[in-house]
C-alpha cells in the first residue's frame, strides 16, 4: 500500500513540473492566440541561466535567488521578443506566429551550445531539499514534496491574479473575445506583452526548477514542448485549472501505467489526448470556441485560375526544371528529386490548410504511411516498383480515412492536436512493432528498379509526379467540390444552409490530402532506399507546416515556393555550416518580418497593389478587397 | 504570375548548388578525400570530442607525409540525427566531392542507413560509433566495416563480471529503442546461459531522452531486485542516478551499466556518481601504455583538454581509414575492401584487426567499477578487454550474416 501512495506522490511531483510550464503556454494561447512553439526554448533558457547563477552564488539565498532571477531574466527576453517580433505579425494569418516562434526555437538550440558548451550540465541540489523522507519504508525525495506543494500554490496565485485584479479581468475578457476588448478601448499591446511575459516567466521558472533533478542540455526544449501542448489541450485551451488537472492525469497515468506496460510512456500522453478530444472536443475544461471571425484561409485577393499567360509561364518553368539533368550532376539531381517530393508533400498539406481551413500538425503520418506502404510491399510482397508506387500511397489513404473521420469533427487547434495525436500513435506503432517495421532501425534496401535508378530518371519521375499533383490539386480547388470546401471553411453555417454537408466535404479533403502525402512518402522511400519512423515524426510535420506558412497560406499554390525555398536552404545550410539551425532560424524570422503573408502571399499583394494603382480599369471583382468573411 | 516566382525560387536553388558542385572539381590530384558524417548538431556532447579526435589524426597523418605522399583531407557533414539527412550528406560526399570512402555516424539507424547507401552505391564505409549488431551481422554488407566494439561485445564483457555476482533477481532499465532493446536482449541471453538460476523480475523502458525518473525508480524498487542492469545514458542517466540516489534504489544492490564509465556520461554526474557500478568505459587517467601515453600527450597538447571516448573513436577512425587507403594504394572500393579485410594496425588501446569474417574491428573496451575521487566520478579496478575475446564463434556469425 505504501508503495502506491509513494508512486502517487511521485506522479504528483512530475505533474507539478509539467503544470508550471503548461500554465504559461495556456495563458499565452488563451489571450494572444499565439501557438508559442518557443515555449520550450524559454523553458530551456530558464534552466541554463539558472544553472549559471546557482553555480556562481552559493548558499540557500544564492540558489533560490538565482532561480527567481533566471526566470525574470528570461521573461525580459520574452518581452523583447514580443515587442520586436510578435507585435509585427499579430495581423498575419493565424499560425504565422508559429513560424516565427519556430525560427526562434531553432536559433536558441544552437545559441545555448555556443554559450554553455555541448556537455550536459548537472546543477546543484536545492538547499534544504537534498534528501528524502521515509514513508513506511519508501523514500520520497523532499524536493518532490516541495514541487507537490508548489503546483497548487502557483495555481492559487494565478487564480487570484485572474479573478481578483483588473488586469485579470481584462485578460479573461481578451481570452473570450479579443476584438470586443479592443473595441472597448483597452490597450491590447500592453495586455499582450504582459501576458506573454507572465507566460514566459512561468516557462523559465519551470525550467529553472528542474536543475536539482535534471541535466541541463540543448535538447530540453523539444522534450518538453510537445508534452506541454498536449497537457494544455487536454485541459482545454486557456483554462489554468484544466492544465493542472490534465498534468495530474497524464503524470499519474504514466506513473501507474509503467507498472503494467513498461513501454507505455512513449505514447501515453497522445493516447490520452486522442481519447479526451474524441469524447470532449474542447478538452476537459475548455469551452466551445465562438464562431471564428477570421479564418485561416481567408484570402484578401479572391482566388482565380491562372490566366493563359501565367499557364504558359508555369509550363516554361517546368520545362526549364526538366532540363536540369542536362546541366547538373548527380548530387544536384538527387537534391532536386528530394525538393520535388517535398513540393508534393507541402502542397498536400497546403490543400488541407488553405482550401479546407484545417491546419494539421500531424501530416507526416500519411507521408510516412505511404513510405511504409511501399517498403512493406516491396520487401515482403516483392511487388515491382510501379505497383508499389501505385499501391503504397493507399496506406496513406486508409490512415487518412480512419483518422480524418474523427479529426474533422473538431476545428482549429483542437483539430491540429488530434491530428498530432494520431500521427504520434502511428509513429509509435512503426517504432515499436519491430518484427514488421524493424523498429527504429527501419526497413532497408528499398531501392528503385533499373529504369528509375539513375538520378536523372528519378528526378524526372519526381518532377513529373510533383507537377501532376500540383495541377490536380489546383483543378480540385476550382471544381464544385473545391468551392463547397471553401464555403465550409469560410462559413460553416451558411454552407450548411445551402445544403453542403460540411463534415463529409472536409473528410474527403482530408483523405485527398493524406493520399497525396502518401504519394510523396512513397517516392521518398525509393529516393532514400530506406524507411524509418523518422519519416512520420513530429519534426517532419513541422517542416511541412513551415513550408506552407513560408509560401503563404492564403494563396492557391504558395506551398510550392515555400517547399523549394525551405528545403533547398535547409539542405544547403546543413551542408555548409555547423550552425545551420541558427542561420535557418534567423532566416525564418527575417522572412516572417519581411513577408508577413508568406513569400508568395506578400508578393501577390504587392503585385496586386501595383496593378490597382496603374490601371483602374481592371475588373472590379478582382480588385475589391474583402475585409471580413462574415 | 505565380509561375514566375516558382521559377525564381527554383533557379536560385539550382544555381547555388551547381556552383558548389563545380568549384570542388578543380582541386588537384595530390590529395585523398574522406567523407565524414556525424550527428554534430544533435549530440554535441559526444561528437565534439569525436571531432577533435579525428582532427588530431588528420594532422598527425599529414605531418608524417600523408597517405602514399598524398595529403589527407576530411570533409565533414552534419546529419542532424536524421537517417534521411545522413543519406543526403553521403550522396553529396560521394557524388560531388568524390570522396574515396565514407566514415563516421553515431546513431545505429543512421549507421544502417549509410551502410545501405554504401552497399547500393558501391562505396566503402567505415562506421565509427554505431553499436547495433545488425550493421555487421544480420544487415551486414561487404562495403561496411565497423570500429567500435558492438552491443554484443560490450554485453559479453559485462556478463563476464555480472555472472560472478551472487545476485539472482535482476531488473533492467533501458531506453525504449533499438539500442536499449538489443543491449538488454543480448545481456539476458548471455547471462541466462551462464547462470540458469537467475530470474528477471522487472523491466523498465523509458523513452530515450524523456525518462520520468521518479516513477521508474520507484517501480524498479518495488520489484525488489538484487541487481539492476542499466542501459540509459546521457541526460536520462543523470536523472536516473539522481532519483535513484535520493530514493536509495542502489543501496545494497549491484548495478551493471553499459557505457557509464565513458567520460562523456560519467563526468556530468560529479559528486553524485554512484559507487561500485560495474561498467564499460574509458579510464583515460589510469591507462599506462606507451601507445595511449603518446595519444594522450598529443591530444592534451593540442586541445588543453582531456580526451573522451569519442576522441579515441574519432582518432582511430581516421587512422584506420588512412591505414586502409595506404595499404590499398587506390580509392577503388574493391581494392579498399581487400585491403581492409584482415588489416592490423596500432591504436591507443593496442593493436587492432578488422576481421575478414564480419568486418568488425577487434578494438576492445575497458571494464571496471565506478568510484568517487575528489568529488568526481572515476573508474577503478579497470581492465582492458580485447574485442576478439568477446565475439561469437565463426560458425555462429556465418549463420547471422547474409552471404555477399
Amino acid at each position: 500500500m505504501a508503495f502506491y501512495v509513494v508512486q502517487f506522490l511521485t506522479g504528483l511531483a512530475s505533474a507539478a513540473s509539467l503544470f508550471l510550464v503548461a500554465s504559461g503556454l495556456s495563458i499565452i494561447f488563451g489571450v494572444t492566440r499565439i501557438v508559442n512553439f518557443a515555449h520550450g526554448a524559454f523553458y530551456m533558457l530558464g534552466a541554463y541561466v539558472a544553472f549559471t547563477l546557482t553555480e556562481r552564488f552559493s548558499g540557500a539565498f544564492g540558489f533560490w535567488g538565482g532561480i527567481i532571477v533566471a526566470a525574470l531574466a528570461v521573461a525580459a527576453i520574452g518581452v523583447l521578443v514580443e515587442m520586436v517580433l510578435l507585435r509585427r505579425i499579430y495581423h498575419s494569418p493565424e499560425l504565422f506566429q508559429l513560424l516565427a516562434t519556430f525560427g526562434l526555437t531553432l536559433m536558441v538550440e544552437d545559441l545555448v551550445v555556443l554559450i554553455w558548451g555541448p556537455d550536459d550540465l548537472v546543477g546543484r541540489r536545492a538547499p534544504g531539499f537534498k534528501g528524502a523522507i521515509e514513508f513506511f519504508g519508501q523514500n520520497i525525495p523532499s524536493y518532490d514534496l516541495f514541487l507537490i506543494a508548489l503546483g497548487p500554490v502557483v495555481l492559487g496565485v494565478l487564480w487570484l491574479l485572474f479573478q481578483r485584479t483588473r488586469w485579470g479581468v481584462l485578460v479573461r475578457a481578451a481570452t473570450q473575445d479579443r476584438d470586443m476588448v479592443a473595441a472597448l478601448g483597452v490597450n491590447q499591446k500592453w495586455l499582450f506583452t504582459s501576458v506573454f511575459a507572465l507566460g514566459v516567466f512561468l516557462a523559465a521558472l519551470g525550467g529553472a526548477l528542474q536543475i536539482p533533478r535534471d541535466a541541463v542540455n540543448h535538447a530540453m526544449d523539444l522534450r518538453v514542448i510537445v508534452e506541454v501542448f498536449v497537457v494544455v489541450v487536454i485541459g482545454g485551451l486557456g483554462s489554468i485549472i484544466g492544465a493542472f488537472v490534465a498534468a495530474v492525469l497524464v503524470s499519474e497515468l504514466n506513473a501507474f501505467g509503467i507498472l503494467i506496460f513498461p513501454k507505455i510512456s512513449i505514447i501515453l500522453v497522445f493516447l490520452v489526448m486522442a481519447v479526451v478530444l474524441i469524447v470532449r472536443p474542447w478538452g476537459l475544461f475548455g469551452k466551445p470556441e465562438a464562431p471564428a471571425r477570421r479564418t485561416p484561409g481567408l484570402t484578401v485577393n479572391p482566388w482565380r485560375p491562372l490566366t493563359t499567360n501565367e499557364r504558359l509561364a508555369a509550363i516554361a518553368v517546368l520545362v526549364v526544371a526538366a532540363a536540369l539533368p542536362f546541366v547538373a550532376g548527380n548530387y544536384v539531381l538527387t537534391v532536386g528529386s528530394e525538393i520535388a517530393i517535398f513540393v508534393i508533400f507541402a502542397v498536400s498539406l497546403h490543400f488541407l490548410m488553405s482550401v479546407g481551413g484545417l491546419a494539421s500538425f500531424g501530416h507526416a503520418a500519411y507521408f510516412g504511411l505511404g513510405a511504409y506502404g511501399v517498403a512493406l510491399l516491396a520487401k515482403m510482397a516483392g511487388l515491382p516498383m510501379i505497383a508499389c508506387l501505385l499501391l503504397g500511397p493507399l496506406l496513406g489513404l486508409l490512415g487518412a480515412a480512419v483518422f480524418g473521420f474523427f479529426a474533422v469533427q473538431l476545428s482549429g487547434v483542437y483539430f491540429a492536436m488530434l491530428t498530432l495525436a494520431f500521427a504520434q500513435i502511428v509513429w509509435s506503432i512503426a517504432f515499436q512493432w519491430v518484427s514488421v517495421t524493424g523498429g527504429d532501425n527501419g526497413i532497408l534496401g528499398v531501392w528503385p528498379e533499373k529504369w528509375a535508378a539513375s538520378p536523372s530518371h528519378f528526378y524526372w519521375l519526381s518532377l513529373g509526379i510533383a507537377a501532376l499533383a500540383v495541377v490536380i490539386l489546383r483543378i480540385i480547388v476550382f471544381s464544385p467540390f473545391g468551392f463547397a470546401l471553401r464555403a465550409t471553411r469560410d462559413s460553416p453555417l451558411r454552407g450548411e444552409a445551402i445544403g453542403i454537408n460540411g463534415k463529409r466535404i472536409q473528410w474527403t479533403a482530408f483523405v485527398i490530402a493524406g493520399t497525396v502525402a502518401g504519394l510523396a512518402g512513397a517516392l521518398f522511400a525509393y529516393l532514400k532506399g530506406s524507411v524509418f519512423p523518422d519519416n512520420m515524426g513530429i519534426s517532419l510535420s513541422v517542416d511541412a507546416l513551415v513550408m506552407v506558412l513560408l509560401g503563404g497560406v492564403e494563396t492557391v499554390s504558395g506551398a510550392v515556393v515555400g517547399a523549394i525555398v525551405y528545403k533547398a536552404l535547409n539542405i544547403w545550410l546543413v551542408s555548409q555550416t555547423d550552425l545551420s539551425k541558427l542561420v535557418l532560424g534567423g532566416f525564418v524570422v527575417l522572412i516572417v518580418v519581411a513577408f508577413p503573408k508568406g513569400i508568395v502571399g506578400t508578393l501577390e499583394a504587392f503585385v496586386h497593389r501595383r496593378r490597382k494603382s496603374s490601371s483602374s480599369a481592371s475588373s472590379p471583382l478582382l480588385t475589391s478587397r474583402i475585409e471580413s468573411a462574415e | 504570375m505565380r509561375g514566375y516566382f516558382v521559377g525564381a525560387g527554383l533557379a536560385i536553388a539550382v544555381a547555388t548548388m551547381a556552383t558548389g558542385a563545380m568549384t570542388t572539381q578543380a582541386m588537384a590530384q595530390s590529395e585523398i578525400k574522406i567523407g565524414e558524417i556525424n550527428s554534430y548538431s544533435l549530440l554535441p556532447a559526444f561528437t565534439e570530442p569525436y571531432r577533435k579526435g579525428w582532427q588530431l589524426a588528420v594532422e598527425e597523418i599529414n605531418a608524417a607525409g600523408g597517405i602514399n605522399g598524398k595529403k589527407l583531407v576530411v570533409i565533414s557533414k552534419d546529419d542532424g540525427g536524421k537517417p534521411a539527412d545522413a543519406q543526403t550528406a553521403a550522396n553529396e560526399l560521394v557524388s560531388s566531392e568524390n570522396v574515396a570512402m565514407l566514415t563516421g555516424t553515431f546513431l545505429s539507424n543512421i549507421g544502417l542507413a549509410v551502410s545501405d547507401f554504401a552497399n547500393q552505391k558501391k562505396v566503402f564505409f567505415l562506421a565509427a560509433e554505431p553499436l547495433t549488431d545488425a550493421i555487421t551481422w544480420s544487415k551486414g554488407n561487404r562495403y561496411t566495416f565497423r570500429l567500435r566494439p558492438s552491443n554484443y561485445m560490450q554485453a559479453a564483457m559485462l556478463v563476464e563480471e555480472a555472472a560472478k555476482l551472487p545476485a539472482k533477481r535482476w531488473a533492467t532499465i533501458a531506453p525504449n529503442y533499438e539500442y536499449g532493446q538489443s543491449a538488454v536482449a543480448v545481456f539476458k541471453k548471455l547471462m541466462s546461459e551462464k547462470r540458469p538460476d537467475i530470474q528477471w523480475v522487472d523491466e523498465q523502458w523509458p523513452p530515450q531522452g524523456k525518462i520520468d525518473a521518479g516513477p521508474v525508480v520507484q517501480a524498479t524498487a518495488a520489484a525488489n531486485p538484487e541487481a539492476i542492469l542499466n542501459v540509459t545514458f546521457g541526460a536520462d542517466l543523470v536523472k536516473l542516478v539522481r532519483e535513484g540516489n535520493t530514493r536509495a534504489l542502489f543501496k545494497g544492490r549491484t548495478v551493471v551499466s553499459f557505457l557509464t564509465g565513458e567520460p562523456e556520461y560519467l563526468d556530468p554526474l560529479k559528486d553524485e556518481t554512484p559507487e561500485g557500478w560495474i561498467v564499460t568505459g574509458y579510464p583515460w587517467y589510469s591507462i599506462k601504455t606507451p601507445e595511449h601515453d603518446a595519444f594522450l600527450k598529443a591530444y592534451q597538447a593540442k586541445y588543453n583538454d582531456y580526451p573522451r571516448l569519442g576522441s579515441i573513436v574519432g582518432y582511430q577512425t581516421i587512422k584506420a581509414a588512412a591505414a586502409i587507403l595506404a595499404k590499398a594504394g587506390s580509392s577503388d572500393p574493391e581494392k579498399l575492401i581487400a585491403a581492409a579485410e584482415g588489416i592490423s594496425m596500432p591504436s591507443p588501446f593496442g593493436e587492432i584487426t578488422f576481421r575478414k569474417i564480419d568486418h568488425q574491428s577487434t578494438l576492445g573496451a575497458f571494464t571496471g567499477k565506478t568510484a568517487l575521487k575528489d568529488g568526481k566520478g572515476i573508474m577503478v579496478d579497470t581492465a582492458y578487454r580485447m574485442g576478439s575475446d568477446y565475439l561469437p564463434s565463426d560458425a555462429e556469425i556465418e549463420k547471422l550474416r547474409p552471404k555477399d
